[in-house]
């Protein structure tokens, strides 16, 4: 699997490139800026693009805009987001064209190696990959809402992790229950919230964001 | 400022009120005199030393006056600033309160002037009773014109009018159709004759450019001081949380790490267990270190500026929140981020004391002066000594000439206004 990555800090660069390697993707180019991103995204056409969204030369939102623009021009393409902190603006910003293949994680998440490189794995996938923090946010701005309300302490967990990407066996793995028990928690929470249920978990995903963004 | 009527029923109106404040002015001038008088009086007393027990209550009747008269020229499109001093604060309840106060009557150059003031007044403030001259003149004319000119030329003698002896209903209609055009000059006259009055107020109860300068160093050594306690309050606390938070749990995560390295040949599996805690502690530190960033300098408004940030602050808040942002031009640092950390802080009231549920944010520049409006539905009683952080987000605002302006009776809606000039250090918003 080929990537390019994006990250101006030189020791993080160079620690993420080591760990994608040993996992044994292909660093397509690693380049430390929004312009040279661009480029290098029309000419290696990677499988995924990994970018962190303060680059040079402005240090405001670089990164993202860049990777929105290359997105653009090459519908579909994958793109995971690295930031220092998490906002809901650009976790909307980046999952407006609604067809997946995003992820959007705080730069704390290439500690856990696995879990990060499962989530370039589901995004260059076509897939979701929401960090913990954008959706608790999203899940208090909307605490009061009514179906939400409705939803017993464990739906709602199960319904974070839905949000992040999760699928069945990992929720199932995640909460230590059963992946049956979870298959039940999520079609409870598709009724009690009115979302058309979906095997497909990048739909199922997509629908959940799309609920709590309304 | 009012936009002046262009109708005639708008010029009719104004022309009455302008009548009747007229009329109160030229009141206020036979005032001016008994005032000046006692004041004068009682000034020149209190030099020998008895006459201070009764100059405050006279400064206050004099300011009162001078008050009406200020609101008077400011309705007349010429607004006229408060020239005194502040009071000085916590008056002793005894004879060396007392004795203070008058020294702080007596050290204002205002209250001199307020005394020049009434002098002249007494003269000057009857041009007020020019509109109603003229209301009555015209009135006259009019009744002599529909026939009250033949009871009094019954008489013997016909009753002169603007240079018309009526005696005839022909020149009752002369008389008429003068007394209309005394009627027009009233119309046309009286706001003119107030404006004028208004100039004279303002050119002596108005503050002085030595005054203002004055105002505006007191002014500045207040808020200078307050942004500097501020600031140094601020560094306290980040230091304080990157010595207790971040930089103790590096030191941990050394010790942890230390330990990894003894225990890795003896004891792998421990060594492993240590390293996961290791892992936890730096994302612990992280996160403490996020949380100490956004305090200091949001992200989100570095990088995306005002408009952004207060949309985002919208988007995290667990209340219903409306923003409206019209800021085109990216304004400078400490500005946005007064701005932010001040609607911040009144979102964070509406949803902790107001118990809102629904929360509006307007911001706009206009005029080089960037307004920011926080409507939210919660009950009301908002109170800047309530101890809920308002008299802190004034103070800091203050540092930068702004303004917060809070209008919140009991049941709701509050609505906080904020006002703060687009470029730094420029003149103040608003005297308030």
């Amino acid at each position: 699997m080929r990537v390019v990555l994006a990250e101006d800090l030189f020791l993080l660069r160079q620690g993420i490139i080591q760990l994608l390697e040993a996992y044994d993707f292909e660093v397509a180019a690693a380049v430390d800026n929004g312009t040279d991103l661009a480029a290098a995204i029309a000419e290696h056409r990677p499988d995924v693009a990994i970018v962190d969204v303060r680059l040079p030369p402005t240090f405001t939102t670089e990164g993202l805009q860049a990777a929105l623009r290359s997105r653009r021009e090459q519908p579909g393409l994958p793109i995971l987001v690295l930031s220092q902190h998490v906002e809901q603006m650009y976790a909307r910003e980046l999952l407006a064209d609604g067809t997946g293949g995003i992820g959007y994680l705080l730069k704390d998440s290439v500690l856990d190696d696995e879990q990060f490189i499962d989530a370039v794995r589901r995004v260059a996938a076509g897939g979701t990959a929401m960090d913990p923090a954008v959706v608790a946010q999203l899940m208090t701005s909307h605490s009061r809402d009514e179906p939400l309300a409705a939803l017993t302490g464990r739906e709602r967990e199960v319904l974070e992790l839905m949000a992040e990407g999760c699928s069945n066996t990992a929720i199932a793995q995640r909460l230590t229950v059963t992946e049956g028990a979870a298959a039940k928690h999520i079609s409870n929470i598709f009724t009690k919230l009115m979302l058309p249920p979906s095997s497909d978990s990048n739909r199922r995903v997509l629908a959940v964001l799309a609920y709590l963004n309304a | 400022m009012k936009t002046v009527p262009v109708t005639w029923r708008g010029r009719l109106g104004r022309a009455a009120l302008d009548t009747l404040v007229g009329t109160a002015i030229a009141v206020g001038a036979l005032l001016s005199i008994v005032l000046f008088v006692t004041t004068t009086y009682f000034v020149v007393i209190s030099v020998i030393g008895i006459g201070f027990l009764a100059l405050p209550y006279c400064t206050r009747a004099v300011r009162w006056l001078a008050d009406l008269n200020r609101r008077a020229a400011a309705r007349s499109g010429v607004p006229v600033g408060r020239p005194y001093r502040d009071e000085p604060q916590e008056i002793e309840k005894d004879i060396v309160g007392w004795m203070r106060r008058c020294k702080w009557i007596l050290t204002d150059p205002a209250t001199w002037r307020d005394l020049l003031w009434l002098l002249l007044n007494c003269l000057v403030g009857l041009v007020g009773f020019v509109p109603a001259a003229l209301l009555y003149y015209a009135g006259e004319g009019l009744f002599l014109a529909c026939g009250l000119w033949q009871p009094i030329a019954q008489g013997g003698q016909g009753r002169w009018y603007a240079s018309v002896t009526v005696d005839s209903w022909p020149a009752a209609f002369a008389a008429g159709l003068l007394a209309l055009v005394v009627l027009t000059g009233w119309i046309f006259l009286s706001p003119l004759v107030l404006k004028g009055y208004a100039y004279f107020v303002q050119f002596l109860l108005g503050p002085t450019r030595q005054s203002e300068l004055a105002f505006r160093v007191q002014h500045l050594a207040e808020t200078r001081s307050g942004a500097l306690d501020f600031q140094a309050a601020e560094l306290r606390r980040i230091e304080r949380d990157l010595h207790d938070g971040a930089q103790a749990r590096l030191v941990s995560l050394g010790l942890q790490l230390g330990a990894v390295d003894r225990k890795m040949a003896q004891d792998p599996e421990e060594a492993r267990r240590l390293l996961r805690q290791a892992r936890t502690s730096s994302v612990q530190a992280l996160s403490e270190l996020r949380d100490l960033v956004r305090g200091i300098h949001p992200p989100v408004l570095a990088e995306r500026g005002l408009a952004d940030a207060l949309r985002a602050l919208g988007l995290a808040s667990p209340l219903q929140v409306t923003v409206v942002a019209d800021l085109h031009d990216r304004l400078p640092d400490p500005v946005e981020s007064a701005v932010y950390f001040a609607v911040s802080e009144l979102l964070t009231n509406a949803l902790k004391h107001a118990e809102a549920t629904r929360v509006e944010i307007l911001a706009w520049c206009e005029e080089d002066i960037l307004h920011a409006r926080v409507t939210d539905d919660g009950r009301g009683g908002a109170d800047v000594s309530a101890g809920t952080g308002l008299e802190g987000i004034r103070r800091r605002l203050a540092s930068f000439d702004g303004t917060l302006k809070i209008d919140s009776p009991p049941g709701g809606p509050t609505v906080m206004k904020l006002e703060l000039p687009c470029a730094l250090s420029s003149p103040k918003t608003s005297s308030s």
